[in-house]
């Protein structure tokens, strides 16, 4: 049998199911059947077949991986530019192509394309313009001729029920990443070697690994025209390009790289350079000095449930969080749990901790055994919950509050009024701490609640020698 | 070595240590700690972290990524949960390999923030078109958050399928001690079937289309057969359960609450005890048999009976039929958690009628 070699493209195509196929499932002058030997062209003059990841589209370029001599990923309708950042970012050394339709990039998927031509993904894309979505039976797309008929717009596009068409070069245009945009035809022979070159342009830039590129391409379907292959090819010279000009939006391929004048920018808004691990063990590696191995299991040692609450602000969370390490330090079984989404931001904060000699079971602490509380209303929501023989410490600030529950201790403690004679209103929350260490109310040790105290100001050292010295202070003028 | 972390942090070390090279998220409450962790720690490892523009575009920015060979994730909840279905069933016609964590809130809809299980049938039974599975994992400690994460993405890679971790707000929020994996795990293989980029996958394609229907048929076949293939992989957890006469079956959050209602019901001379399944898909069915048989069952949920619809279904097919109808539920939605008082009330009402 007689084969012309078409260069980049498989000798033969069973992918499509037929043995020893050699035509294309395209219909006689369709613009897919032109570019697909373009792209093939390309791809395999420059070299590229090696390296070139495919993103197919879903339409009437969806079996290009029957012909294109690459490795494809065949995408979901309209995602192809979603999955080709996904290759591109996986494999960086690779060429990949996403390949899509006007149905398929300009509506369904439009952001997806939109937002990573925004991020500079490193993709080519090719985007194939013939005014309609071809596969699925002639409908109208977003790049639609006004009072062209599609099979929805039966009466022709009406720009009043439907809007205008939608020119994809123009608007991605407006973006500051992609480096390459413009728009080609495949109408006719001149056109077509227009379309060629920009096409390898498009394969070069990634082969340098220049950034986002991105090539429309206007082309003929005679089919749903309804037109024959001439007279389709002259709808989309004539009718097509009057709406969409032809046009090299974009071609920074010359100066993508070169260093650009960096404007004055606010140190605010500098972008660091990433500090950089060897591995996940030196990444998660524990500061100095709270180091700990695993709990250890020891039933004598009772479960103890608190509850910290009062305003944002007051340092609860951070204080729960103390307690909770402090039992790790000592290998108790420690959870934490704090109230969050909306209420976070607003006024109340409180937060859950468990200790126990055993594996904790339920997070959630409905009868706590401690409530730290830093203001009356905190007291008036969970006093009421504490176990029988718990203790509740109250901020004397919350003044005259109704009685604990029987057997419940209220002890009440200077906490925010300490910390302001000390000149750290902040500090309150060190204070309480102070009281649970003093009153022995946790059942940790003082050593591992300091130390638990000094790891919550890791990042501000100077903060943690200061605290550990209010924790001392604090404890020494409380009563006995 | 022991770090006291958030559950939502400890999914990405988890995920790190696991040889994760790619994560694409869109920022939601309760899983944003997830993002946040990546965004941090991926670029700090020379990882990736992409910020995707939505959810459909995160997990099919997975499908190219796993496509081109990596091993990749994304986490979300509920609504975003949603909007991946269509993705998770390309992932699995493709037989991609790719996690998915999906931190529960309360819905439909918008719902709320606080913690649910009603993402139980989607997650579980694959929630997209098509017929399909994905395998499933519930953590239900900061501890399993990394461990179970880790142990997804080793199934994904090992039955090129994605995987589900499938968690609820409390557990991404609360911070326990988690004990660091020892090694990281080596990265997979993927060259046979993947677009890589390189001379040798030139010849690969990544597809989930077969335009001819016997075909498709016969793929269908091949995956339901390899979900049955991953039966074996089923793992499950009891707590007393030996002498138990009521058995409290729960997953994740809910298995924890059952544990303190266990202890709670055995000092008040019920005879309690815990089914935990650990793997939701492959549900783990002999084991539920073998804690269930001639006791009294009952769920705790925080759905509207999603998995007691399922324990029902597996105790029916193991044969325990008289087990399956016994099955009660003790459940609260809209991010009310179950009370251990109210499940042990639950209980001791269900002992009573022993």
């Amino acid at each position: 049998m007689n084969t012309i070699e078409q260069k980049g493209m498989y000798a033969e195509f069973p992918r499509c199911g037929k043995e020893h196929a050699r035509s294309t499932h395209y219909c006689a002058g369709c613009g897919h059947g032109i570019v697909n030997k373009l792209v093939a062209e390309a791809c395999a003059e420059l070299g590229l077949q090696d390296r070139t990841i495919f993103v197919d589209p879903v339409g009437c370029g969806v079996f290009t991986y029957y012909y294109w001599d690459a490795a494809h990923i065949s995408a979901a309708h309209g995602r192809a530019s979603a999955a080709a950042t996904g290759a591109a970012r996986a494999r960086p050394d690779a060429v990949t192509i996403a390949y899509q339709g006007d149905g398929d990039l300009g509506a369904i998927g439009f952001n997806n394309a939109f937002q990573a031509a925004s991020r500079g993904e490193k993709f080519g894309c090719i985007f194939i313009n013939n005014s309609l979505y071809g596969m699925t039976g002639g409908q109208m797309a977003p790049t639609t001729l006004e009072g062209e008929r599609t099979t929805t717009t039966p009466f022709g596009r009406d720009p009043e029920l439907t809007g205008h068409p939608l020119h994809v070069c123009e608007v991605f245009n407006q973006l500051k990443a992609p480096v390459y945009i413009a728009r080609v035809s495949v109408a006719d022979t001149a056109r077509i070697m227009q379309a060629k070159r920009a096409i390898r342009k498009v394969f070069e830039i990634q082969r340098d690994r220049k950034g986002y590129a991105l090539l429309e391409i206007l082309a003929p379907c005679p089919t749903n025209f309804g037109l024959d292959p001439l007279r389709a090819a002259e709808f989309c010279k004539n009718e097509m390009e009057r709406e969409f000009p032809l046009s090299v939006f974009r071609d920074r391929t010359q100066d993508a790289g070169a260093a650009a004048e960096a404007p004055e920018q606010s140190p605010l808004l500098a972008v660091k350079p990433v500090p950089r691990a060897a591995s996940c063990a030196e990444l998660f590696a524990a500061p100095a000095g709270s180091e700990a191995p695993a709990a250890e299991n020891d039933p004598s040692v009772p479960e103890r449930r608190f509850k910290f609450a009062g305003y944002g602000g007051q340092g609860i969370l951070s204080l729960g969080i103390c307690v909770a390490e402090a039992a790790r330090l000592e290998r108790r079984h420690s959870l934490w749990f704090p109230s969050y989404g909306p209420e976070q931001r607003g006024g109340s904060a409180s937060c859950s901790v468990v200790v126990s000699g055993t594996p904790i079971g339920s997070p959630a602490v409905e009868h706590p055994d401690v409530l730290v509380c830093m203001n009356r209303p905190s007291y008036e929501r969970f006093a009421g919950d504490v176990n029988p023989g718990g203790t509740i410490m109250l901020d004397e600030s919350a003044g005259d509050v109704p009685p604990p529950p029987d057997g419940v201790k209220l002890l009440r403690i200077p906490a925010i009024r300490m910390a302001e004679e000390f000149g750290v209103p902040k500090a309150a929350n060190t204070m309480m701490l102070a009281a649970l260490r003093k009153y022995k109310v946790s059942g940790l040790s003082d050593e591992s609640l300091e130390t638990a105290l000094a790891a919550s100001f890791r990042k501000k050292p100077q903060l943690a020698d200061k605290n550990r010295e209010l924790l001392r202070m604090a404890e020494d003028r409380m009563p006995d | 070595m022991t770090k006291f972390i958030k559950g939502n942090e400890a999914v990405v070390i988890g995920a790190l240590y696991a040889g994760c090279d790619l994560y694409f998220g869109y920022p939601i409450t309760p899983a944003s700690e997830i993002a946040h962790g990546a965004a941090k720690w991926f670029p700090m490892l020379g990882r990736t972290f992409v910020q995707a523009e939505c959810e459909t575009a995160s997990v099919n920015m997975m499908f190219g990524a796993a496509g081109a060979g990596k091993l990749c994730m994304t986490a979300t909840s509920g609504p975003g949960f949603s909007l991946m279905q269509e993705g998770l069933s390309y992932l699995a016609g493709a037989e991609l390999p790719a996690v998915v964590v999906d931190v529960m809130r309360a819905g439909p809809g918008l719902g709320n923030v606080y913690p649910e299980q009603g993402d139980y049938t989607p997650a579980v039974k694959g929630g997209g078109h098509g017929n399909y599975s994905t395998f499933t994992v519930a953590p239900a400690s900061v501890q399993e958050m990394c461990d179970l994460t880790a142990h997804a993405f080793r199934m994904a890679a090992k039955y090129r399928n994605p995987a589900v971790v499938l968690v609820d707000g409390l557990q991404g929020q609360m911070m326990e001690t988690l004990v660091l994996p020892e090694r990281e795990d080596a990265r997979p293989d993927f060259s046979e079937w993947a677009a890589q980029g390189v001379p040798a996958t030139r010849g690969n394609l990544v597809k989930s289309i077969f335009l001819d229907a016997a075909a498709q048929e016969k793929f269908n076949e091949r995956l339901q057969a390899k979900y049955a293939s991953w039966q074996c992989e089923a793992r499950a957890e009891t707590f007393l359960a030996d002498d138990a006469e009521i058995l409290m079956a729960g997953y994740g959050i809910s298995a924890r609450i059952a544990r303190t209602a266990a202890a709670a019901l055995r000092a008040r001379g019920v005879k309690a005890g815990v089914f935990r399944p650990v793997t939701l898909s492959p549900f783990p069915s002999k084991a539920l048999a073998e804690a269930a048989r001639g006791r009294k069952v009952m769920t705790i949920e925080l759905d509207a009976g999603q998995f007691a619809d399922d324990v029902r279904l597996n105790l029916a097919r193991e044969g325990l039929g008289a087990e399956a109808a016994s099955v009660k539920t003790v459940s609260r939605m809209g991010g009310e958690v179950v009370a251990v008082d109210d499940a042990v009330a639950f209980a001791a009402e269900l002992a009573r009628g022993c």
